[in-house]
């Protein structure tokens, strides 16, 4: 039943920030690619000041994994730099933060382009 | 047929088949919420085996990486993307897809110029920007440490 609940707060509000993009897709002359740069800011700025966590703590990887997550982990991880490294934790945290996410992409890319052959449209 | 810019302009607005909202937005929902929950169940899953919250984050994010890479590799990703819309590229996924598939697309034009250049034309801008937007947060919270404050 638990997990029930936690999949249901999930599903709830990982779709409502996916509908807040479709909104800025349809009424708004925004590209995909601006909306996801809009969303990783967005992310920071709410992990920065601290409304993102409660989200995070009701809806786990309903928050997590939309990319204003993405920018939420930044957010901590550079937060989290700064208290243990001081000044060189500004320039180090944000990256170190979303260093697998990146690096699985990256890895994940090249694999595909060496096994895959692209499909014509 | 004469016709000012601006006529013009109205009748391609008309006539060009826009997405009904009332088709875009459950389908947004529905497939974003479907992304987050497979998030999740993998989540409660990997911290069932006493897995730190931190892993068993970059984990999620790994696996859901992989699974679109996989899917973008079989051509089946942007025909979920043609009807999820908001809901495949907001999450995780969409970022996924983002560097796979210009990867793949570009092998032409080999591996430097092509796979591993072309794989940032949309990944690129996010990690600047995050970054930047990170070094400002970071900066913030250096000056409110130096205060004596607590972020």
């Amino acid at each position: 039943m638990e997990i029930a609940i936690s999949l249901l707060k999930a599903f709830c509000v990982g779709g409502l920030i996916c509908v807040v993009g479709q909104i800025l897709l349809d009424y708004t002359k925004l590209t995909p690619a601006r909306i996801l740069v809009g969303f990783v800011v967005l992310g920071v700025f709410l992990g920065t000041i601290g409304i993102y966590k409660p989200v995070v703590e009701f809806a786990g990887a309903g928050a997590t994994v939309p990319l204003t997550g993405f920018g939420y982990l930044l957010s901590e991880g550079v937060s989290q730099a700064v208290k243990t490294q001081g000044l060189v934790g500004i320039l180090k945290g944000g990256l170190c933060a979303g260093a697998a996410g990146i690096s699985a992409a990256i890895l994940f890319g090249i694999l595909v382009a060496l096994i895959f052959k692209p499909k014509k449209k | 047929m004469n016709m000012s810019y601006k006529e013009y302009g109205q009748l391609v607005k008309k006539m060009s088949p826009g997405s009904p909202i009332y088709k875009t937005f459950p389908l947004a929902f529905l497939i974003g919420g479907t992304i987050c929950s497979v998030g999740e169940a993998l989540r409660l899953w990997l911290s069932s085996m006493n897995m730190s919250k931190e892993e068993c984050g970059i984990w999620v994010s790994v696996i859901l990486i992989f699974i679109t890479a996989v899917l973008t590799g079989f051509g089946v990703f942007h025909k979920i993307a043609k009807f999820g819309g908001a809901g495949t590229f907001v999450p995780i996924t969409g970022f996924a897809n983002a560097v796979v598939s210009p990867a793949l697309e570009f092998q032409t034009e080999g591996f430097i110029l092509g796979v591993s250049s072309k794989m940032f034309i949309i990944a690129g801008p996010v990690i600047v920007y995050g970054t930047i937007a990170s070094i400002a947060s970071g900066t913030i919270c250096y000056i409110i440490n130096c205060l004596g404050g607590n972020i």
